[in-house]
């Protein structure tokens, strides 16, 4: 069973691979923590595979919060997947 | 320390802004007020390589995470004020991106503050640079610097 599709955003080069601001996903009941929605997400097409092929450095916000590749998604509103941040 | 009592301000926007009147407000009316201490982020220009940099960030998340890094330093030193402003879109070599300004009673808060709170912004809140490159062409994303993870670690256990 699915659960209900979540707002994925992406941002910097990440938004520019995917080739999307962002989408409503449907996540699978196997992606638990944020790596795995990271490594779910590179498999859905060559895009995507491009935009996470280094998968490990990418940064993860749960409902605006950052979270560790190691930490549960939960259920939120929205997950946004962006590269490290240079800002200042 | 209560970071409650601490007036925090974060503007995120295309808008530049007047370092000097953001100081001066940060004074006013406050007879506490006893140091200023501020560091403004200009584009630079990379020995003639750049034109532009171009600014993306996460609209809510941005505000909200320098938010949280402001309270965490007006939890550790006793500040009076804290004001952030950082800027999005295009801007050119010369032109400011960033203000941290903090006042305290005293000197030595305000001018640790100021770097906890820029240390933090550049590693934690959601901002992103593309260069454009004099040459007219479209340049890369500018690569986040170990040193900047670095320089944000020193905090770590450390008091003042």
């Amino acid at each position: 069973m699915s659960r209900e599709p979540v707002l994925i955003r992406y941002f910097a080069w990440v938004r520019e691979r995917v080739g999307l601001a962002e989408e409503r996903l449907a996540l699978p009941e196997t992606v638990v923590t944020a790596g795995d929605l990271v490594g779910w997400l590179a498999e859905r097409g060559d895009a995507y595979a491009y935009a996470f092929e280094a998968g490990d450095t990418i940064r993860v916000a749960v409902d605006q919060l950052h979270i560790e590749q190691d930490e549960p998604i939960g259920r939120p509103r929205e997950i946004a997947l962006f590269p490290p941040m240079t800002g200042g | 320390m209560d970071a409650g009592s601490s007036r925090i301000a974060v503007r995120v926007g295309p808008d530049d802004f007047d370092v000097g009147a953001e100081i001066a407000a940060l004074q006013a009316g406050d007879p506490a007020v006893g140091a200023v201490a501020s560091f403004v982020g200009y584009c630079r220009d990379e020995g003639g390589r750049l034109a532009a940099l171009e600014l993306e960030y996460y609209p809510g998340m941005a505000e909200a995470e320098i938010g949280r890094v402001a309270r965490e330093a007006a939890g550790r030193w006793p500040l009076l004020a804290i004001t952030v402003i950082h800027r999005a879109g295009r801007i050119r070599p010369g032109e400011r991106i960033v203000l941290v300004a903090v006042s305290s009673s005293h000197r030595a808060a305000a001018f640790s503050a100021c770097d906890y709170v820029m240390d933090f912004l550049k590693t934690r809140a959601p901002f992103w640079k593309k260069e454009h490159l004099a040459a007219g062409d479209e340049g890369g994303w500018v690569d986040a610097k170990p040193e900047d993870e670095a320089r944000a670690g020193r905090w770590k256990g450390k008091t003042d």
